[in-house]
């Protein structure tokens, strides 16, 4: 048994692609030496901004010896087919073997293939990795064809047990693999030899290197809290910036910096924005003032002077930044004062799709649609309209132009400035939300009007031209604006049926497909929610299915149903009465849809079915009239005894034609009745 | 390394260390460009296959970023320091991190880093990976290794350093205000600022820029260079005179940027729109590409 370590020693790679390229060289390493015989008993993968490093403990020396069978031509086959038979095996005549096969005589062949040595595999495997490594984006660089997402410097790559270290032998493309690695850039840059990965973790950490993400990370936060809480201060958690930071640096040093007094009054989104785009800092919060006071930059080297020089620059850097953004702030405001006419009339200008018109044009449209749903969310219609005629008003001022990002959170701040209500400002933050599947729903009726609005004229705008979706592509995000329909309509419990909403900004034909586009995304969105697909196909199959929050009350019901015995049960009894029923009916070319009578009932358990109809129906038919789905589908599965019972002792296919079309219009009735709760044809099981 | 005093000793020492590292010293190519990419010694020697090594400063114009001379860092007018060298050699960050320790960086004092940049010049349809390199929070450098130019994919790939020398030389020297900054030695007998040179200067274009400069004749003039590098283009490589093989991909290309200028001016005259602005660019981008494909026939790119 020995160990593996390889480190791929380059310069530097983008913070966000390091995990990502660690998983994939521990992924092609240990998938290529599997296949080729050499287990391990565990890899781990390491990386920084200039290293991908993988460790496999416990390999084995060498792949082991295969011994193999072939069954040959028959003894006295044309010496062609025998001639051909050793040849692929690589023997001798005098090799074969002659065994009784059947009748006849049959040569075989005994090939045993040596183990290799774990060394040559791992040459082998390591080579191709390299060859044909999956970044997203890679390049060349000197004279060479190599790619790698930024020049790689050196290959480390040694197997070691307790006896002895051993390079592996390997060479690409002018790089020979050594034991020999480098420690941080500017603080240890000399290159040493390492004996195995605890040697090279130590001698790492000596030569100024934390391999392991997580402890840069752990670092840099404790580090940066530690310095905000020694003056009253808490750094707001940001875990992408922590993550890319981390990324950024081989020896992380936290230094604490202050913004100077002229820039403390703009908003704390645009301190945060633009320290965290341009300078990659931390924004640090003063519980007392509620602002953002101080800032946390991460540097990558312990100075000479404590790191003074450093933070001068970035507090220079940072004080230019945010003149900027005061002096577009301060603009800002002036139009904002001026009530933001300007920017609604420049979005007039401002094509939203050249198919679809101008963003003034958009924003009419939701403006008239968020009115006329602002009923159904509970929202003033006045206030829904004036909001969404407001709520982009902030994509044309220098604020945003600036920090995209920004949208929204800037329209709030306008919209108070413009001597709007609370409600308006209100929704110009959050109607472009959710963005995700985990981002907070808006739930102020103002703010839920225009929310719904928004998202519906781009889905009905979209579908329109003809711009749906298509596999992996969704340019405009359609399926994340979907989604959000259904978040904004299931989490407010609003009773808002989708199908004449879907017509109503000239989706034209499209609105049926654009309906079942919603409930593809319904059934993604419930399925995550442990909701079946097929339950929810059940569901869609019934009237009203473009009421969501209907549809999923339907489901959740049946879904409950389902999971007791009867209702299990229930669905074999269905199905079989059902698969009867319509072959009868296929065979006999008309429909059994009407006429049981209980007077022709022969067995007892026939009448049981009956009365069980008789009552499952008294109770079904009230209760989904007031979509007491629950009620409903209860009653549906007591069926369940009856049916099975019936089955038990009657034949359906009786002699007396009489009493056969008796009981497959009693299947009828039990499939009029199982249907009128939901499809359960589509109900696996 | 001591302090320099002033910009152009920081010029001096970045020209004497490339010098000194095996780099031809050029002179500014004469014609007005956006960026030290421009000058052919860049953008056509980054094709082909013969090693290039050369290093220049490249007075640049930027016409929407005029700002009459009262931004602190921000000119219409200014000055990059270029490093372009085929094939890129292993050490060249090395060598990078060198050209700043000349220029006064005390590698002990400051935080140096590499962050990712992808870096793209659609008007010369080319592209390739690197950094921008963050000197204390502030990029003082791009480090690009180019993968393609004029729609062409480099082999060998040249490595390509570009210093905004304004703004480094500020962060050197310490100065606020690029018109507050010592051109020349601040103890010399006659002692220039930046601002001496060049505020007037600054006022002057940006008025001309902005406001006055005849969108009809830059129009015209964008035309017409546009239609001689295509004339140029199409001629016979034999030249009927001499006999000889004559391509003339630098002719075509000093139109191809002469276009290029005229539609930078216009962009600040604030007569492009958006859509318009696509297509001009793709227009330049198509000059750009049709050079390229004709440089890469000539001696100097190594062909036959």
């Amino acid at each position: 048994m020995a160990d593996l370590l390889i480190e791929l020693f380059s310069e530097e790679i983008p913070a966000g692609l390091q995990a990502p390229a660690a998983e994939n060289l521990k992924k092609l390493l240990t998938n290529g030496m599997v296949e080729a015989g050499l287990t391990y008993a565990n890899a781990s993968t390491f990386h920084t901004a200039r290293r991908l490093t993988l460790v496999v403990e416990d390999l084995l020396d060498a792949s082991p010896t295969v011994q193999e069978e072939r069954k040959g031509p028959k003894v006295g086959a044309p010496e062609q087919a025998i001639n051909g038979f050793l040849r692929g095996a690589g023997l001798s005549m005098n090799d074969l073997e002659v065994r009784d096969d059947k009748k006849s005589q049959v040569y075989f062949a005994k090939i045993t293939k040596p183990g290799r040595p774990a060394s040559e595999i791992v040459a082998e495997v390591l080579e191709t990795t390299i060859r044909n490594f999956p970044w997203p984006k890679s390049m060349r660089w000197g004279s060479g064809s190599l790619r790698w997402v930024r020049p790689l410097q050196s290959i480390l790559c040694i197997l070691s047990n307790e006896a002895e270290v051993s390079i592996v032998p390997l060479e690409v493309d002018g790089f020979k693999a050594d034991n020999q690695t480098r420690g941080h850039r500017f603080m240890a840059p000399d290159a040493f030899a390492v004996s195995g990965f605890e040697d090279y973790d130590t001698k790492l950490k000596r030569a100024k290197v934390i391999l392991r993400a997580e402890e840069r990370q752990a670092a840099i936060w404790q580090d940066a809290q530690t310095q905000a809480f020694a003056l009253g201060y808490s750094v707001v958690e940001d875990a992408g910036l922590l993550a890319e930071v981390a990324g950024l640096v081989e020896w992380p040093v936290v230094l604490m910096g202050q913004i100077d007094e002229e820039f403390l009054d703009l908003p704390p989104e645009v301190l945060k924005t633009s320290m965290k785009e341009h300078q990659k800092f931390f924004s640090v919060a003063n519980p007392k003032t509620g602002r953002i006071e101080r800032f946390v930059t991460v540097a990558n080297i312990e100075a000479a002077d404590q790191g003074a020089t450093i933070l001068k620059g970035n507090q220079k850097v940072l004080a230019a930044r945010l003149a900027d953004a005061k002096f577009f702030w301060e603009n800002d405001l002036r139009e904002a004062k001026a009530g933001m006419g300007a920017w609604q009339a420049a979005l007039e200008n401002v094509t939203f799709h050249n198919r679809l018109g101008s963003q003034a044009g958009r924003i009419k449209r939701i403006a008239a649609l968020a009115r006329d749903l602002a009923p159904m969310v509970g929202a003033d219609p006045d206030m829904a309209e004036q909001a969404a005629l407001v709520a982009k008003a902030d994509l044309s001022s220098e604020m945003v132009y600036e920090f995209p990002e920004l949208q929204g959170h800037m329209g709030r701040y306008y919209a108070l400035k413009a001597g709007m209500s609370a409600e308006i400002a209100a929704a110009c933050e959050t109607h472009y939300s959710p963005l995700g599947p985990s981002d907070d729903v808006p739930t102020a009726p103002v703010s839920v009007a225009v929310a719904l609005a928004d998202k519906l004229d781009t889905l009905t705008g979209f579908w329109a031209i003809d711009e749906k979706p298509t596999g992996s592509k969704d340019p405009f995000a359609l399926r994340r604006a979907a989604l959000g329909v259904i978040r904004l309509i299931l989490e407010n419990h609003l009773t808002l049926p989708l199908a004449d909403k879907l017509t109503s900004a000239d989706a034209g034909a499209g609105a049926t497909d654009l309906l079942g586009f919603f409930q593809d995304r319904l059934k993604t969105y419930l399925r995550d929610r442990g909701i079946r697909h097929d339950v929810i196909d059940a569901c869609i199959a019934m009237p009203q299915s473009d009421d969501l929050a209907l549809l999923v009350k339907r489901a959740e019901a049946l879904q409950g149903a389902l999971a007791t015995d009867d209702g299990e049960n229930l669905i074999q009894g269905f199905k079989r009465a059902n698969n009867i029923l319509s072959q009868a009916e296929e065979n006999d070319g008309v429909e059994y849809s009407f006429g049981a009578d209980v007077k022709y009932a022969e067995n007892e358990v026939e009448k049981v079915l009956f009365a069980a109809l008789d009552e499952a129906d008294n109770k079904i038919q009230p209760a989904m009239a007031t979509q007491d789905f629950a009620t409903a589908m209860a009653a549906m599965a007591t069926l369940r005894g009856p049916i099975d019972a019936f089955f038990e002792a009657v034949k359906v296919n009786a002699d007396s034609a009489l009493v056969r079309r008796n009981r497959l219009n009693l299947l009828s009735r039990v499939r009029t009745t199982c249907l009128s709760v939901a499809d359960l044809t589509k109900v696996e099981g | 390394m001591s302090t320099p005093k002033s910009f152009q000793e920081i010029i001096l020492r970045l020209q004497t260390y490339w010098a000194e590292q095996g780099c031809a010293i050029l002179q500014p190519y004469d014609m007005e460009v956006g960026a030290g990419t421009f000058h052919p010694a860049t953008t056509l020697r980054a094709l082909g296959s013969k090693p290039w090594a050369a290093a220049y400063v490249q007075p640049s114009r930027r016409p929407t970023d005029g700002r009459y001379g009262e931004n602190p860092n921000r000119l219409q007018h200014y000055y990059q320091y270029q490093v372009l060298i085929k094939p890129s050699p292993p050490n060249l960050q090395e060598l990078y991190l060198g050209s700043l320790k000349a220029i006064g960086i005390d590698m002990t004092l400051h935080d140096i880093r590499f962050v990712e940049d992808d870096w793209e010049s659609p008007t010369l349809g080319a592209w390739g990976l690197g950094w921008e390199v963050w000197c204390d929070g502030m990029e003082v450098s791009q480090f690009t290794y180019f993968q393609q130019v004029g729609g062409h994919d480099c082999h060998p790939i040249s490595g390509e350093l570009t210093y905004g020398l304004e703004r480094l030389a500020m962060y050197v020297l310490g100065v606020d205000h690029v018109m507050n900054m010592p051109f020349n030695d601040p103890s010399a007998p006659i002692a220039l600022t930046y601002g001496e040179i060049f505020r007037q200067t600054e006022e002057e274009y940006a008025r001309w820029n902005f406001d006055v400069a005849n969108t009809e004749v830059l129009l015209r003039q964008f035309e017409e260079a546009e239609a001689e590098c295509e004339t140029i283009l199409a001629q016979e490589a034999v030249d009927p005179k001499t006999g000889k093989r004559i391509i003339m991909a630098h002719p075509a290309y000093d139109q191809c940027i002469k276009a290029s200028h005229m539609f930078n001016l216009l962009d600040a005259r604030g007569v492009i729109s958006v859509t318009e602005r696509q297509a001009y660019i793709g227009r330049v981008r198509s000059l750009a590409t049709k050079c390229a494909d004709a440089f890469v026939q000539t001696s100097a790119a190594g062909a036959a």
